[in-house]
């Protein structure tokens, strides 16, 4: 279901290169995972929340990005591109990690 | 033609014996002082109408002897002509061992490697600097070393005398007030004329430069006194005595052990209060005392990681904050606009307006006033000045005097709940840190763990700020020593992360530490020399360069400036990044001499490279390993 949502929403590939190209992974990380930005995947917000984010966040230091700057349709690619992200592992499954435990 | 000068060398080394009975510190190095003179006494020059063109008891001995006297163990120094009796003295006359002659490529190094070293041994270096020039280069390195509170001592060449000078050169490298430029963030200054007068100041300097609040301390070495014959008689080194740390006044210490033994939700807050493993041991013994949480703010090494009320507690829900040597308080307990907002609200207050706030600090006995490190004014309910840690065992004691029983099953019912945030609050980490483990560019995350992995049965030391990290090393290792952790810069000026690090590894290295150094790409590329440094004087250490490939935060502040100018985001790389070409940071560490390892851009990748650069660094060898971290951290 989500993976249709995202597929009507946008184009990932689109999506992916803009993500770069416009900074957003400046903050929020190639993957959308978090840095300075919050993160914002796996499995992100629907669509209309996070173009209702984009344009008015809540106050906090993301930027305000007008229409003018990213359009709609750029941000629905994004939001694909963001879908696409896989789920994290299991922390248990990563020795490494599970040692931490 | 000058005649030959009959100075009096007996009566000079019999001062000089007396001395060595009469300084504190290091009387051993006197007595090698004395032995050096002995070794390095000329023969009796006979006639007296010979030019004479040699000098065999210059005054920069007698300089040296006073730096000797006081336990220096470095000099940084990029060589200059305005130090240039100092250096020969230092490694001929003081046959270069306590003080070693560093050699840096930049003054700023020479300045920051005294702030990394100052941290880990809790004593100063030299910085070695040069006149106009070199004390203009060095400048930024004092100006952090002045806003992270840690003692450095700099020396700047200068030739006072204008009948001194040779050329045109050492007029535009002389300064009529030479430390003038740096006055402002130096705790004190001088200007010797004499070589008595260079002894007593430099004892001076060193005492305060160690009193708290500690900071950086400038002395002038004037040329002529450095090269010219010593002819001053009955020269002597002042006894050094230290001045106790400042404890807060008993009075105010018992009203606050009222407050905290009542609160029902204390917070301690963690600034620079450690100055040892003893400040860390004392404040654990407070947070236990009133099983309080304490929020660490990781400018020194405060609390072990594994206590289990590290960083549990809630400002906003706190009753009572006690703010331990914390730089900027208003900001503690205050947010303001966020920067995508146009002109600015008034702060909002994130505190109760029942919340009681209690300062104790050293900041608060010594401040100038045009650079603005002293942040808002702060209006608190006690300000308590003195040292924090001087001060703890005295709120300590004050705190157990009063506890009633009642109080205990209180506290200890608080003491379980934080126990359990702090578990929770490791596992959450652990949880994140799985986030993009196999992606490319690595994770600060997965970086972190790899590390972990093969440096937690080290006795290790990280001394690169993870800040810009994710601070994923302090969420996921275990931090109980003293010299595990160094904080960061202070002034926040770039610049300072590469040659601190050196700094300290250089401390590290007689105590046999593995050094670990997080380095930021951008903050390697002011001065990337003090590679060649780490490697020409064999200090070991594993860098990790966090080649982000960028200065990511400002490209989210003209990110955040082009969106508010509803404006074109996507050129606002222009400036902040550092791409075509991408910079080969192993490459330029071979170029140094270093080992290079990488870019390492699949995770797969990173715990071999790991691997390697350890048995490097166990072989007593510097190593980097470029991590492609490209747009995180």
């Amino acid at each position: 279901m989500q993976a249709q949502n995202a597929a009507s929403a946008g184009n990932a590939e689109n999506g992916k290169k803009l993500w770069a190209k416009e900074n957003c992974y400046s903050c929020h990380g190639f993957d959308g995972h978090g840095g300075a930005g919050v993160r914002l995947t796996p499995k992100p917000i629907a669509v209309q929340g996070f173009i209702a984010i984009v344009r008015h966040p809540p106050k906090s230091n993301m930027p305000t990005f007008s229409a003018k700057v990213i359009s709609d349709a750029d941000l629905r690619d994004m939001w694909a591109y963001l879908n696409t992200i896989p789920a994290n592992p299991d922390p248990k499954s990563i020795p490494l990690l599970s040692a931490l435990q | 033609m000058s005649k030959p000068k009959n100075t009096d060398r007996r009566g000079f080394f019999k001062g000089a014996a007396a001395l060595a009975g009469t300084a504190s510190i290091a009387m051993a190095q006197q007595q090698q002082i004395a032995q050096n003179r002995a070794a390095s006494a000329p023969a009796e020059v006979s006639g007296g109408t010979v030019e004479v063109l040699t000098n065999e008891r210059p005054g920069a001995d007698f300089m040296l002897d006073v730096i000797k006297s006081l336990g220096i163990e470095y000099v940084a120094a990029n060589p200059s002509s305005s130090c240039r009796g100092l250096h020969e003295s230092m490694i001929n006359y003081g046959n270069n061992k306590n003080p070693e002659l560093i050699t840096a490529l930049h003054e700023e190094s020479s300045v920051a490697m005294g702030h990394g070293y100052a941290k880990i041994e809790g004593k100063p270096m030299i910085g070695m600097v040069h006149g106009t020039v070199g004390t203009q280069h060095a400048s930024m390195a004092i100006y952090n070393a002045w806003c992270d509170r840690v003692p450095t001592i700099v020396i700047l060449g200068n030739e006072t005398d204008a009948g001194a000078r040779r050329s045109f050169v050492e007029w535009t490298h002389s300064a009529q007030d030479a430390a003038s430029i740096i006055r402002d963030f130096t705790k004190w200054d001088d200007n010797p004329t004499t070589l008595q007068h260079f002894a007593e100041s430099f004892v001076r300097a060193y005492k305060i430069a160690m009193t708290p609040p500690m900071g950086p301390v400038a002395i002038i070495a004037s040329g002529k006194l450095q090269e010219e014959p010593i002819e001053e008689k009955d020269l002597r080194i002042p006894k050094l005595t230290p001045v106790l740390s400042p404890v807060g006044d008993s009075g105010s210490i018992a009203e606050l052990a009222r407050m905290l033994v009542n609160a029902e939700n204390p917070v301690i807050v963690a600034g620079r209060v450690a100055h040892n493993q003893a400040g860390m041991t004392l404040l654990a013994e407070l947070a236990d005392t009133l099983q309080a949480p304490v929020n660490d703010q990781r400018n020194r090494m405060n609390l072990a990681s594994t206590h289990p009320f590290y960083n549990t507690g809630s400002v906003a829900n706190a009753d009572v904050v006690l703010a331990l040597e914390v730089e900027d308080v208003f900001m503690l307990t205050h947010r303001m606009s966020p920067l995508n907002r146009i002109g600015m609200d008034a702060p909002r207050k994130i505190i109760k307006d029942t919340t009681k706030v209690i300062t104790i600090s050293s900041g608060d006995l010594f401040q100038r006033s045009n650079y603005q490190d002293f942040a808002r004014y702060n209006e608190v309910d006690m300000a308590i000045p003195g040292d924090a840690q001087a001060t703890l065992p005295l709120l300590i004691e004050a705190c157990k005097k009063i506890i009633t029983s009642d109080r205990r099953i209180a506290m200890q019912a608080r003491g379980a709940k934080l126990t359990e945030q702090h578990a929770k609050n490791k596992q959450a980490s652990i949880t994140q840190a799985a986030l993009g483990w196999d992606a490319s560019p690595l994770t600060p995350s997965r970086i972190s763990a790899e590390l972990w992995a093969q440096i937690k049965n080290e006795d290790w030391s990280l001394v690169g700020n993870d800040a810009f990290f994710g601070r994923w090393p302090n969420r996921l290792w275990t931090f109980d020593k003293y010299h595990q952790f160094i904080g960061g810069s202070g002034g926040e000026g770039v610049g300072y992360g590469a040659p601190a690090a050196v700094g300290a590894a250089l401390a590290n290295k007689k105590h046999g530490r593995f050094t670990v150094n997080i380095q930021n790409d951008g903050d390697l590329n002011y001065a990337p020399g003090v590679l060649w440094s780490a490697v020409h004087h064999n200090i070991p250490m594993l860098n990790i360069m966090n080649n982000n490939r960028g200065y990511h935060q400002e490209v989210m502040f003209v990110t955040t400036m082009a969106a508010r100018a509803n404006r074109d985001v996507s050129r606002t790389g222009i400036g902040t990044k550092l791409e075509s070409p991408f910079i080969d940071y192993a490459t330029m560490a071979k170029a140094y001499g270093m080992k290079g390892i990488g870019p390492i851009t699949d995770p797969k990748d990173l715990g071999a490279a790991i691997k390697q650069g350890v048995e490097i660094v166990k072989r007593g060898e510097p190593v980097m390993i470029d991590t492609d971290t490209h747009g995180r951290g």
